[in-house]
Formats: structure tokens, sequence, C-alpha cells
């Protein structure tokens, strides 16, 4: 039997369900890992980015943050470890520095992407600075937030298999326990538990993405493909007026 | 020990990293190519190895100095990761003394292979090597596995050896790394060997290094598997639980040499591991992670103050 299919029995070996290291117990931790450092990434960085985004000031905040992503997490991980001790904490704030980039990029090229006409007109109705930003700016700005927080997602759930190094639990006890007893069938099985969650996440975005986005907006972005273009741009009107 | 200097690397990256930087000079040798030729006089060119772990490196590097100190010519191949790497080149006759601890070393020759004391453990070893292998006398000191509370914790409790975790009523979070769970000196041992009631297990995946040390220091767990060597064990005021039944193997510093490690040769490592204790080890280690000096310095030092160069 290849490694493949002995991973893939390993996945449904019903003995590896239940308990402390139970499948079903790790996936849950995973994820409660990850929903946690996404809304902590979210809630820092949508505001700082909009404020970026809006008043065109601070784009070397953008910059610098990208430059951030380079930092190995599992050293800062570790780091942060040996000042605040095992835990959820450590894994947080490492996974919290990871997937603001993408998101803070996400908010701020939001804003930036929406055609200076379009606000222009907006002031010119007679919008304050506060419905510019409710009402235009971040609506059309909501595609690209979405593709942040799809990417900080992929990445955090791809990377919190580290949590487990300092004891936080999440998927990585299957790669720890599989690479350091030869187990690769375990660490098969982790492995495409982690691909899943990852793959359910980008389905769950795309959803969010059509439920969020105005109608006006995807109207507009169908505009583009120049079908039907008068129908299009009646609503496309209405939704952003 | 599941072998020893298993994931050390990671633990203490900084200091290996450290050792192989100071010792980038000899790592430039191809560690797997023949070496030995005879051609430069009547003694033979060995070649030292070691493991990717930082305490076994400077064992390496005082049995490196002593040997040439007595004429040999020596070849350094340190830093050549865990066992399942070296082992091979040990038995291919590529490594001519290598450092290596008899326990650990004698599982993963034999896997059915019973623990023991450090005597039995030294002559089961020399039955299982290949041949053309010779384990030398083992020294004193021994970097094993353990069974390591806080002093606070074993003051409370009166804690000496593993049995009397017993004496424990609060709950017991074990440490360490993953595997630990699965090995036969883990937590499951304590429960149906000792009747000792274990909590839960934390994982913290650097073999007993800083993480795992803190933790049990800020009595995030209470009991870790460190290795006995491990300077840390002074430092942070811990205990090693005495280990009377043999639960961990003894796992006591032996060089294993090949058929080019003559009889002169084979004096001058004894002579070394004859004054290699267990006190010595840790104060060599710690030489190495509290006052981070390099593993030659180390072992010039040691072996001047110990008398064993000429």
């Amino acid at each position: 039997m290849n490694i493949f299919a002995e991973g893939i029995a390993w996945l449904f070996d019903p003995a590896h369900y239940g308990g402390v290291d139970g499948i079903d117990t790790r996936i849950g931790e995973h994820i409660m890992i990850s929903v946690i450092v996404l809304a902590i990434a979210a809630v820092i960085a949508i505001p700082v980015g909009y404020l970026i985004g809006h008043t065109g000031r601070g784009r070397v905040i953008v910059v610098v943050s990208g430059g951030v992503r380079a930092l190995p997490t599992l050293g800062l991980m570790i780091l942060i470890a040996l000042n605040v001790g095992v835990g959820l904490e450590a894994p947080v704030i490492a996974f919290v520095v990871l997937a603001v980039p993408s998101i803070l990029a996400g908010a701020y090229a939001g804003f930036d992407a929406v055609d200076r006409r379009t606000i222009d007109a907006a002031r010119a109705v007679g919008m304050t600075e506060w419905q510019i930003v409710t009402k235009v700016e971040i609506p059309l700005g909501l595609p690209l937030l979405m593709g942040g927080l799809r990417s900080a997602s992929l990445q955090v759930i791809a990377t919190a298999t580290l949590a487990d190094y300092v004891g936080a639990g999440g998927l990585g006890h299957f790669l720890f326990l599989g690479l350091q007893t030869r187990d690769y069938p375990q660490m098969l099985a982790g492995s495409i538990v982690v691909v899943l969650l990852a793959l359910f996440s980008e389905l769950l975005f795309a959803i969010l993405e059509r439920l969020v986005v105005p109608a006006g907006v995807r109207a507009g972005e169908r505009a583009d493909n120049q079908e039907d273009v008068r129908a299009k741009s009646v609503r496309s009107r209405t939704a952003t007026g | 020990m599941f072998t020893a200097g298993k994931g050390r690397l990671v633990a203490l990256g900084a200091v290996v990293v450290g050792a192989a930087i100071a010792l980038s000079g000899c790592a430039s040798a191809d560690p797997l190519s023949s070496g030995g030729d005879n051609a430069s006089g009547s003694k033979a060119t060995l070649i030292v190895g070691s493991q990717a772990y930082y305490s076994n490196t400077i064992v390496a590097e005082i049995y490196a100095e002593a040997l040439e100190n007595a004429g040999y010519k020596v070849t350094r191949s340190f830093n050549i990761g865990q066992r399942e790497v070296y082992l091979p080149q040990i038995e291919a006759g590529k490594i001519d003394v290598f450092p290596e601890y008899d326990g650990s070393l004698l599982q993963a020759l034999d896997k059915t292979a019973a623990g023991g004391t450090s005597d039995a453990v030294y002559a089961a070893l020399k039955g299982k090597l290949p041949a053309g292998l010779t384990a030398l006398t083992p020294a004193a000191a021994a970097d094993q596995n353990s069974w390591t509370v806080t002093q606070a914790f074993a003051t409370k409790y009166n804690l000496t050896d593993i049995a009397s975790l017993k004496n424990v009523t609060e709950k017991i979070i074990v440490g360490g790394n993953s595997e630990l769970q699965t090995r036969p000196y883990g937590p499951k041992a304590l429960e149906s060997k000792y009747g000792i009631k274990i909590a839960g297990f934390k994982a913290v995946q650097d073999s007993g290094g800083p993480l795992t040390v803190k933790a049990l220091v800020d009595n995030q767990i209470q009991l870790a598997n460190i290795y006995t060597a491990d300077p840390n064990i002074k430092s942070n005021n811990l205990v090693a639980l005495q280990d009377p039944d043999g639960l961990f193997f003894p796992d006591n510093i032996t060089p294993i040499v090949s058929k080019k490690v003559d009889a002169a040769a084979q004096k001058v490592l004894d002579a070394v591991d004859a004054k290699l204790s267990q006190d010595e080890l840790v104060s060599l280690n710690s030489e190495s992670v509290n006052d981070k000096k390099s593993a030659p310095d180390i072992a010039k030092a040691w072996l001047t103050s110990n008398g064993l160069l000429k």
C-alpha cells in the first residue's frame, strides 16, 4: 500500500477520533486558533488600512508591513513564547503578525482602487467624509478587502500547524508526532486535513464575497465584460449613488 | 532518550550554529569522504565524528585534541545529524571515533533490548555492535532522559525518585515533545508502572530546551523530560528524579571506534573518559550554553586542566 493510501486509511480509522488527540478535537483547536487570529488581525488591520487608503497618508506602513511577512513565524513564535510561556498567546501573537499585512494591504488597496472621479462625484453631491467612507469607499473596496482576508486566512490555517510546538494544540500535533516517530501516514493524514480546511476557507470566503459585495459592485465588474452594458450601468448608478 | 540529541538542534539552534561557525574550517572537509590514508608516517589519520548536538561536539573535540596531542592526525567530521544519518557511516568504516551514548545506541541497534544498569547496557551493546567496531569503556558521564521537576515541587511533596511522584496530590501536567507520549518511559508508563496519576500532556516540542524549562519554572507543566547533562537543571534549580528501576536506558558517553584506532589511541581515549565525570560534562555544557564558548576553546581548557595534554 502506498503512503498516500495509508494516510487516507489513517484518516478514516475511527480509533483516531475522540479524546484530546482525536482528529475532531484537533480540527476544533485549529479552527479556533485560526478564527481568533483572523478576528484580532482584522480588528487591527482594517481600520488602519482604511485610514491610510482614505487619507492617502502613511502608505509606508503598508510597505513596511509587507516586509514583515518575511519574518519567520516559527522563530517569532518561540521568541514570544520564551517571554510569555507556552500556551495560546505566543502562537496567536505570531500568527496575527503574519495575517495583518495581507488584510492591511487588502483594506488599503480597496480604498486606493476607487476611482478618484467617483469620490469627487460623491463629494459634489454633498456627502460628508464619513458618508464617502461608508457609502462609497467601503462597498467599492470590499472585493479587495475580501481578497486580503482570504489570503490571510489561507496563510494562518497553513501556519497554525506550528501552534503545537508551544503546546497550543491544533493539527500540528499529527505533523510533529508523525515526523518524530517516523509515522508518515499520520503526518500525511494531518496534512490532508490542513489542506481540506484551507479549501474550506477558500470556499467560505468565495461565498462571503458574493454575500457582502453590493450588487452594484458586482454589476460593475460584469459590465467590464461588455455584456448588456446599458442594463448594468443603470443598476450600477443606483447602487453607488 | 529518543535518539540522543534528536531535535536538540532546534532547541539549541543558536549554540549549534555558533559551534558550526567555529568549526567551519573543519566542516569544509566532506564528512563522508573516505579518509585515513597511511602515507604520512606510522600513525594513521583518524576521522572523528559528532552528532549535530553541541554537547556531543564538545566531547568529540576533546577526543580529537587528545588524539592530536598523542601524535595522530585527525580529521573532524562534526555535526553529522542524527543517529539514522551517521550510524551507517560508522558501520561502513568511514568514521573512526564517535562519542556515543550507550543506551540509545543499543536501542538503535536492537529494538527489543532490555534496559538495566550501565554495566548491563554496556555489555549488551558490545554484543550488538557490527563487526569491526569496538565500544571503549564508557565514561562516568551520562546524558540521558530524566523525569525532572522544580526544586519547590520536589520539596513540597518530598520527591526523590520517580516512584515518589505518587505523593503528589495536585494535578500533574507532563510537558515534552509529542513523541514522549509514545515512549516506553512516557506518561503511560508512569501510570501503569508506578500508579502515578497524570492529569494531562502539554506539547512543548523543543526536546527539553528553554521553552520546556520555562514552562516547568512557570508551573505550566509540573513534570518534564530533560537530559541529565543539561546545565539548565542546575541553573534553574530543577531536580532530575532518581531512576532506581531503570525506566530510562543509561546513556553513558561511550567512544565507538573502528579498527584503525590502535591500542595506543584507545588508551588516549580511555584516559579522557576516565576523567569525564557527570559534573565535568555538565560544566562543559554550561560553558557552551551559558558562557557561549566555542567547542575547541572548551576542549583545550578542559584537557589542560585535567593534565591530559603533553
